[in-house]
């Protein structure tokens, strides 16, 4: 009978952490500068010490300190943002949830521009710093609205995050409004994600938020199967509702706030990730929160790819690609549903 | 074996339940009757500490309910309630199997003893042959079950039971109702049932409780409860009670208004 084993999960994860391994190795031979395939593998693999040195200078700096942090800042990004997008849309029980859908976005974006208009720059410290600060307040004012006498209502939440978010969409504009050329132009990449600036810096703000925050909502992958049919249900079957709502919600919006801090808005990742590992591995949160990681991560890189490459030497905001080819894809996929389903 | 020791409860200001007291002995089948609003499903809701009293207390065989822990109590006390939601769709087998949800503790897995008793429990409500098919493509009838195998699979000791037959045609009442009083009298559940279904709870319950805004309006056996005297009252309306054919139960007809002087 098909249900979800450890031996399930397992084979599903390696399957696409090597999908995830290929897709590095291809991001980082890929750009402006060509460095042949195989040069850059060889690159990649001496870095470890004590083995020979293969390329010259710029080409292991272009691999190492560019290509090779970029794509794994973009991998920890998109298992962030689909992980906590499975996870809102379990909490809120609502399709449409995405990472951003409670505000954390809108509060990281008025952090970020408020620093960008105090002139500092993209590559500082400051910007991730004031950013995540931003979704952090927001975080709270969210949590403080949505939750009355001990209980969090996921309607009063919703809209409580839809409109403190169009709240500080409003102080957005208004510091869009008053903003330079220059300031303007780092503004928009950011509201439209860009990982230009990634660094091994960026990756340790996000991994540990990530990774923690990932395998905190995994341990309770059962509860949040419960969840979907409804909190009196998962009270019958022995959870702890309020706490595991509390837990998630902040498990969640903390790895958001991470990954937005360090590489500004990148829709869809978060909304159409978990859908398609849904309609390909079924609803059960024990896959769904790993493949979901996976695929997001393998989705993410390659998007990344193709924004610095398609137009090169001109960079496309990476939310452009993930837009234009996941929509698409994910259509393919709702319409074939029924065929996936039963494979 | 349950007891209610005088229990009072509000959501807001006004009293939902007010000074309620039963007993109900291990492997007995009780009903609970009475008019919308009379306070069945909060008591149900209370039963299962979905809510808790602001007086009084509930005690499961001796052990006040509100010092147990919530896993302990899903062991104990399973719940099959009006309609469940459905937002993703999982199979049967995997609904099913989330009755197991209370004994895996931090295991993330269900053991094979885990499938081997959700499959007993498929294979008794009869839901074996589409255990593969999402809940979502079943019928109304066909997801009851499903909810009773789930309820089996968490070996509870009670079964509480939230207008059981709403939303069925006669034969999938009959069907889920002989399945409910197999579950009684060959297992030795405990049942407690909420019903508007007076015919219903006084042909299948050993005894049933008679609620009235709040308050017990009268316990016993179906004879006792079920009488013309004690239904007018609560409900205010007009009846007439005879017995069943058959089974010799108190039947209830409903009368058009004037039609006992014709």
């Amino acid at each position: 009978m098909k249900i979800i084993t450890a031996k399930k999960v397992l084979t599903v994860s390696v399957l696409l952490s090597l999908v995830l391994i290929v897709i590095i190795l291809v991001s980082i031979t890929m750009g402006s500068v060509k460095v042949p395939p195989l040069r850059s593998i060889r690159i990649l693999f001496q870095s470890i010490p004590g083995l020979k040195r293969a390329g010259n200078e710029t080409e292991r700096t272009i691999i190492l300190s560019l290509r090779l942090p970029r794509a794994i800042l973009a991998g920890f990004v998109g298992a962030g943002l689909s992980v906590s997008g499975a996870t809102f849309q379990a909490l809120l029980r609502n399709p449409l949830a995405d990472p951003y859908i409670l505000g954390v976005s809108s509060g990281a974006a008025v952090g970020a521009i408020i620093a960008i208009l105090l002139g500092l720059g993209v590559s500082s410290f400051g910007l991730p710093l004031a950013s995540f600060l931003g979704a952090l307040l927001s975080i709270l004012v969210v949590f403080y609205c949505g939750r009355r006498e001990g209980r969090i209502h996921p309607h009063t939440l919703l809209l409580a995050g839809v409109i403190v978010g169009s709240f500080l969409s409003a102080l957005i504009m208004f510091f869009i409004s008053l903003s330079q050329k220059e300031e303007l132009r780092t503004i928009i990449f950011w509201l439209m994600g860009d990982f230009s600036f990634s660094n091994a810096r960026a990756i340790l703000i996000v991994f540990p938020y990530i990774l923690l925050g990932g395998l905190f909502l995994y341990l309770r992958a059962g509860h949040l199967n419960l969840i979907l049919s409804g909190e009196e249900s998962a009270v019958q079957l022995g959870v702890e509702v309020e706490r595991l709502k509390l837990v998630s919600y902040l498990s969640a919006s903390l790895i958001t706030a991470a990954s937005v801090s360090v590489c500004g808005l990148i829709g869809f990742v978060g909304l159409i990730i978990p859908h398609s590992v849904r309609l390909i591995f079924g609803p059960d949160h024990r896959l769904l929160i790993p493949a979901s990681a996976l695929i997001g991560a393998s989705f993410l890189i390659a998007c990344d790819t193709l924004a610095r490459t398609l137009l090169a030497p001109v960079e496309l905001p990476v939310g452009v690609v993930t837009a234009a080819f996941g929509g698409p894809f994910f259509i393919y996929l709702l319409r074939t549903r029924k065929a996936i389903r039963t494979l | 074996m349950i007891e209610v020791n005088s229990v009072s409860f509000r959501y807001h200001e006004a009293w939902v339940l007010q000074e309620v007291s039963f007993r109900v002995e291990k492997g007995e089948f009780v009903g609970v009757i009475g008019p919308n609003g009379s306070g069945k499903t909060t008591l149900l809701k209370l039963l299962y500490r979905l809510l808790a009293p602001q007086r009084g207390e509930i005690l499961i065989e001796l052990a006040p309910m509100k010092k147990m822990d919530r896993r302990d109590i899903a062991k104990r006390i399973a719940v099959v309630a009006q309609e469940t939601q459905v937002l993703f769709p999982f199979s049967v087998f995997e609904t099913v199997l989330m009755g197991r949800s209370p004994y895996l503790g931090s295991l993330l897995f269900e053991s094979e003893k885990d499938l081997e008793i959700a499959r007993k429990a498929m294979e008794w409500t009869k839901i074996l042959p589409f255990s593969e098919r999402s809940i979502e493509e079943l019928s109304g009838g066909e997801r009851k079950r499903v909810f009773i195998a789930r309820a089996l699979a968490q070996e509870p000791e009670i079964v509480l039971l939230d207008e059981p037959t709403a939303n069925l045609d006669i034969q999938h009442q009959i069907d889920f109702l002989d399945l409910i009083l197999a579950l009684n009298r060959e297992r030795g559940l405990t049942i407690v049932m909420a019903s508007h279904d007076m015919n219903i709870a006084s042909e299948f319950c050993d005894r049933l409780i008679l609620l009235q805004e709040g308050r017990i309006y009268q316990t016993g056996t179906p004879e006792e409860v079920v009488t013309k005297e004690n239904i007018e009252s609560v409900y205010g309306c007009e009846v007439w009670v005879d017995q069943h054919p058959i089974s010799g139960m108190p039947r209830i007809s409903l009368l058009r208004k004037g039609s006992v002087e014709r």
